[in-house]
């Protein structure tokens, strides 16, 4: 494993390591980033299936356009963590501040604890498992994507949501514009059940609730021709 | 975008190292509002009863001369410290009439703070510098609250940065911008009587907190009713005699963090400002959640 120390390097020489190693033919593709501090931008625009472990808590945009690789911030995370996240994994074991994985395209987002305020706004794809709750606001405009929120959910959740699939056991402070509860069938359950194995959380996947869109803010009505 | 930061101790041991702990966690802000710096330093520290903050910009201004004058009309002491552009004075007085005095006699002369333990400093220039102008690093005390500014409304001055004094021992710094402090500040001078020194929306929420704590309110009610009354994007930390209120607008979109151990309770808009501090890695650390007032002090 590789130790790159934040006392010792600056964090655009980290990342511009991380990068040129990419473009290598090292074998030993894990890396350790010692002494975060909350110091912002870590580990961004991975490109390659590295296993990066942040050690302590990062700043803003840890792991953000993350592709491929996977990035574990062992400790809390600031603001827009995993933010327009393509593929791989980001994992947060502590908590995460707002728009965690924010217009997220693709892979995996895993929150041991809780996630705040937009937690995926405007995701686009990309898949986020919360071990506790996420705040008000959260799945705004959610566009596609699996958000499994294994907590409670703040205000207006789900507001202007398109076709993004949202899941919650706990209670659900209240519902955005837009966002219904839907039925919950057995092909939900297994794709909750596979995103909790895929996130390592142990919980049940039939105490959850599905909510989605009630398609009636975004749709397109023929009826409405007259207006256009 | 301007960074802010709180430091509370809970532990009197730590009381002498206030300053120490304190200005790195500033420092750390500075790119979040590098136009300018100010800081609230609380501690009781004399025999006096009253305690004001004033500063000119005159950097030769006669503080002894204008302390000795005060002392002669008030009918009781008053002292002057200099330290560096600003001065401390102090006195028996009551701060009521210490700054009706001031008004008077001096209305070129800022009266920065009052009360019995607040001190405020602030400049124009990068925190480490105004820090360091007012040796904030050695100072002790009980708790202290700062703020690193980039305007976005109002002239970078002396008299815009934060915080503002907000009735004795009370001060405010914000972060984030008010969308409706033109026709408050009109109302508050019409219908309360306030007095403005700046064209800052942070000076009008600071007034409104002084004009809401005169009219009875506690602090709590204070906030609670601004949450209604101000509109506009704001985290704000308010420094009390006793420790210091948090409380963020309902959006939240002000971004703030708040951390917690056996020995200090620390407010930062970012993470990184708390990073340094003595037992951080097993301190609680949370955000705090909109449209909640958190408050901290001595019981």
């Amino acid at each position: 494993m590789h130790t790159l120390d934040l006392d010792r390097m600056a964090v655009r020489d980290v990342n511009q390591r991380l990068h040129s190693d990419a473009a290598g033919t090292d074998t030993d593709q894990r890396y350790e980033i010692l002494n975060p501090m909350g110091r912002h931008a870590i580990a961004v625009g991975l490109d390659h299936p590295f296993d990066v472990t942040v050690r302590g808590h990062a700043g803003y945009y840890c792991g953000s356009m993350n592709k491929e690789a996977t990035v574990t911030i062992d400790g809390n995370a600031g603001v827009g963590v995993a933010e327009n996240i393509m593929s791989g994994t980001v994992h947060v074991t502590g908590y995460a501040s707002q728009s965690a994985a924010a217009t997220g395209h693709g892979g995996l987002v895993v929150i041991g604890g809780d996630a705040s305020a937009r937690c995926g706004i405007s995701m686009k794809g990309v898949d986020i498992v919360v071990g506790g709750s996420v705040g008000h606001m959260s799945a705004f405009m959610a566009q596609s994507g699996h958000m499994v929120v294994c907590g409670d959910a703040g205000e207006s959740f789900g507001d202007s949501i398109y076709e993004a699939q949202l899941f919650v056991r706990g209670s659900v402070e209240s519902l955005g514009a837009d966002c219904i509860e839907k039925e919950m069938g057995p092909e939900h359950v297994e794709t909750v059940r596979g995103l909790l194995e895929r996130a390592g959380i142990d919980a049940d996947p039939a105490e959850f609730r599905r909510y989605g869109s009630a398609r009636q803010l975004y749709n397109f009505k023929i009826g409405n021709i007259g207006y256009y | 975008m301007c960074g802010i930061v709180g430091l509370y101790l809970k532990n009197p041991e730590l009381e002498p190292r206030l300053g120490e702990l304190f200005c790195p966690m500033l420092a750390e802000m500075t790119d979040r509002g590098p136009d300018s710096a100010g800081i609230a330093v609380y501690r009781d520290d004399g025999e006096y009863k009253s305690k004001m903050t004033v500063y000119s910009s005159d950097p030769e201004f006669d503080w002894d001369g204008l302390a000795a004058e005060a002392g002669r009309d008030l009918g009781t002491p008053v002292t002057a410290d200099r330290v560096s552009t600003h001065a401390i004075l102090r006195s028996d007085a009551s701060t009521r009439d210490l700054r009706a005095w001031l008004q008077d006699s001096y209305p070129e002369v800022r009266a920065m703070s009052a009360g019995g333990a607040l001190e405020i400093y602030k400049e124009v220039g990068l925190p480490v510098d105004v820090m360091e102008q007012f040796g904030i690093g050695a100072m002790n005390g009980t708790h202290a609250i700062g703020h690193t500014r980039m305007a976005t409304e109002s002239a970078v001055t002396t008299e815009g940065a934060h915080p503002f004094n907000t009735g004795d021992d009370l001060c405010l710094v914000h972060n984030g911008s008010l969308s409706n402090h033109h026709r408050l500040r009109e109302w508050l001078r019409r219908h309360a009587g306030m007095v403005f020194q700046t064209q800052n929306d942070s000076e009008v929420a600071a007034a409104y907190l002084t004009w809401r704590l005169r009219e009875g309110d506690t602090l709590s009610q204070a906030l609670e009713a601004a949450l209604k009354d101000l509109d506009g994007f704001y985290t704000f930390a308010v420094g009390t005699r006793d420790g210091f209120s948090v409380v963020r607008d309902p959006i939240a979109c002000k971004h703030a963090i708040m951390a917690e151990t056996d020995d200090w309770v620390a407010i930062a808009t970012e993470y990184r400002a708390l990073a340094r501090l003595p037992g951080v890695d097993a301190a609680r650390v949370w955000e705090p959640k909109p449209a909640t007032v958190y408050s901290w002090g001595r019981a």
